[in-house]
């Protein structure tokens, strides 16, 4: 009897540890898969180098970069106002009937899988790019000429993307402020709006933080979406409706047909990637556990 | 005065935001479920697919998920159930645990892609699996567990002390407590973790297509090659083969994945309740 039970007890431990294995062997065989490329190359000139062409053996992923980056800033500048905004309605705004409506919204479109989310962007949002922001474009710069396949694309989609999540951790963030501050501020005269610009949103700016801090890893590390719509150009952008190639499109499109040396090259993307997200993720849990032990 | 025009303007933008963002979703869903649902019928459903998929169904395809995300399931639930117990019934807070703890949140955050090439490295190559249903399984098993320790640890934690104690103190093991008393009363809450595990297994792309291969024959073995719906709509959609099919298949893909969610929700909404 009390073998069995120290047994079991065993098997729960080595259980729990599994997640330890999985980060543990994922580390170990993407690092073993990449790192060859990255000291062939010198892990600066990886980084730095603008020349993506892996069929000639050079690997410079500074325009992967830009891509990834760039459209992850764009879906920050759409997504962080808007989901503020919803988080700051769920929250003070809306009565109990229309923020339970709200919220199983926001869980649909946390729900609907990326690929659904690529193929819209690729059947709606591209072609509308292309017919009615290039016209206006025109008129201020007659130059300008666009496929519809752009930062400006994967940035909307994405934006939506990421919505839930800066919306859910910002909700939890604004309504972990203590109920004293609101009356205290209502008490001095303040109204409704000051009291939400002036002190609910700074008292819940470190788990807001966090949340946008969720989202920017979200949005990097996606996917199937960005690579549908951005064009998968690896070129440095020069404006939001260029064609960019991101880190993640182009692991996943040309692992399919890439040669021995092509494939390390685009597991040495995903050891940057994984640094990125890592690194991200870390400072968001940071973030939150501080703004957890203030709310307590 | 002032005062109350910037109010109002406050409220206005707010109330903005929150009608663009629900104006977002219908538009999305509405298209492919408008686009899609006159597709689906009876052959789309029991016919596999012919011609790279313009012709035909997709019954292999669906069976292929079926397949696939069953593998990951039935792989990750006991070892994502176990991990949870441990957290919660067994841990001691300490160092140990909190870097368990820390690795468990790192693997959540992992972006699917990564999951993808880890599954290509290990799964496919170094245990020579192949791109099979079982590389595939296993890369979103490694993909899901986060998701179902999470949930299941949050259901563990609704269990009153008082159930414990006194199953302690009827002369019961720690185990024999555990495995009937403290799990048998939180499984609607273990369930819903398990469902939605399946759900982002179901929804998941870049990870299975770099595992599974991609084949549209009907697979026999988890030794076979295979495509998931949400893999069967990247090739159809980037490739332009059939608008139909791919409209058929979106909208397939996103009634399952959102009764899928409607049951989670459901199962842990009574949870709560009760």
């Amino acid at each position: 009897m009390k073998t069995n039970e120290k047994i079991i007890e065993r098997v729960i431990q080595v259980s729990a540890a599994a997640s330890v294995a999985a980060v543990a062997l994922i580390t170990i065989f993407i690092f073993v898969s990449g790192m060859p490329v990255i000291a062939k190359t010198g892990l600066y000139n990886f980084v730095t180098g603008t020349d993506w062409s892996p069929t000639s053996g050079t690997f410079g992923i500074l325009p992967l970069i830009a891509g990834s980056l760039s459209v992850t800033l764009g879906a920050l500048v759409i997504g962080i106002p808007t989901g503020v905004g919803c988080a700051v309605f769920l929250a003070e705004v809306a009565n109990r009937r229309t923020a339970g409506i709200f919220r199983s919204a926001i869980e649909l479109l946390a729900g609907i899988p990326s690929v659904v989310y690529g193929f819209f962007g690729l059947i709606v949002l591209v072609p509308a790019i292309r017919t009615t922001i290039v016209p206006l474009a025109q008129k201020i710069n007659p130059d300008v000429s666009t496929s519809g396949f752009s930062i400006l694309a994967g940035a909307i989609i994405l934006a939506m993307m990421i919505l839930p999540t800066i919306v859910s951790v910002s909700v939890n963030a604004i309504n972990a402020v203590p109920q004293d501050y609101r009356e205290a501020s209502l008490a001095l005269g303040a109204d409704r709006r000051e009291t939400i610009t002036k002190v609910i949103l700074p008292a819940a700016k470190s788990g807001i933080f966090a949340s946008i801090i969720l989202g920017m890893g979200r949005a990097i590390g996606e996917t199937m979406a960005v690579l549908m719509i951005t064009g998968n150009v690896a070129v440095l952008p020069k404006s939001v409706l260029d064609p960019v190639a991101t880190m993640t499109g182009t692991i996943a499109m040309e692992m399919t047909y890439a040669s021995p040396s092509h494939k390390q090259a685009l597991f040495a993307i995903g050891i940057v990637l994984f640094v990125i997200i890592v690194l991200l993720n870390v400072i968001a849990q940071a973030v939150m556990k501080r703004f957890g032990g203030a709310a307590s | 005065m002032k005062k109350k025009i910037q109010s109002h303007m406050f409220f206005g933008i707010i109330w903005l935001v929150a009608g663009v963002t629900l104006a977002a979703l219908v538009i999305i869903m509405g298209f492919i479920l408008v686009k899609g649902v006159p597709q689906i019928n009876l052959e789309f459903l029991t016919q596999e697919p012919r011609s790279m998929g313009s012709e035909g169904g997709i019954l292999s395809v669906i069976v292929g998920t079926l397949y696939v995300t069953g593998v990951a399931v039935l792989l990750a639930t006991p070892v994502g159930v176990a991990g949870a117990v441990y957290f919660t019934e067994y841990a001691k807070s300490g160092k140990i645990v909190d870097t368990v703890r820390f690795f468990t949140e790192v693997l959540a955050g992992i972006p699917s892609i990564i999951f993808g090439l880890f599954g290509f490295a290990f799964f496919v190559v170094f245990l020579g699996l192949g791109w099979s249903i079982l590389a595939g399984g296993l890369t979103l098993a490694v993909m899901i567990l986060p998701t179902i320790i999470r949930t299941t640890e949050e259901a563990l934690k609704t269990v009153p002390m008082a159930y414990r104690e006194g199953s302690l103190a009827l002369g019961a093991s720690k185990w024999y407590t555990i495995s009937r008393v403290v799990v048998p009363s939180c499984k609607s809450g273990i369930l819903t973790g398990v469902i939605l595990g399946l759900g982002r297994a179901i929804g998941e792309t870049a990870a299975v297509v770099l595992t599974i291969g991609g084949s549209l024959n009907m697979p026999f073995s988890i030794f076979d090659s295979t495509r998931t719906m949400s893999v069967h709509l990247y090739l159809l959609a980037s490739e332009g083969i059939s608008q139909e099919k791919t409209y058929a298949t979106a909208a397939l893909l996103i009634i399952i994945v959102f009764i899928i969610n409607t049951i989670a929700n459901a199962i842990g909404r009574r949870t709560v309740n009760g």
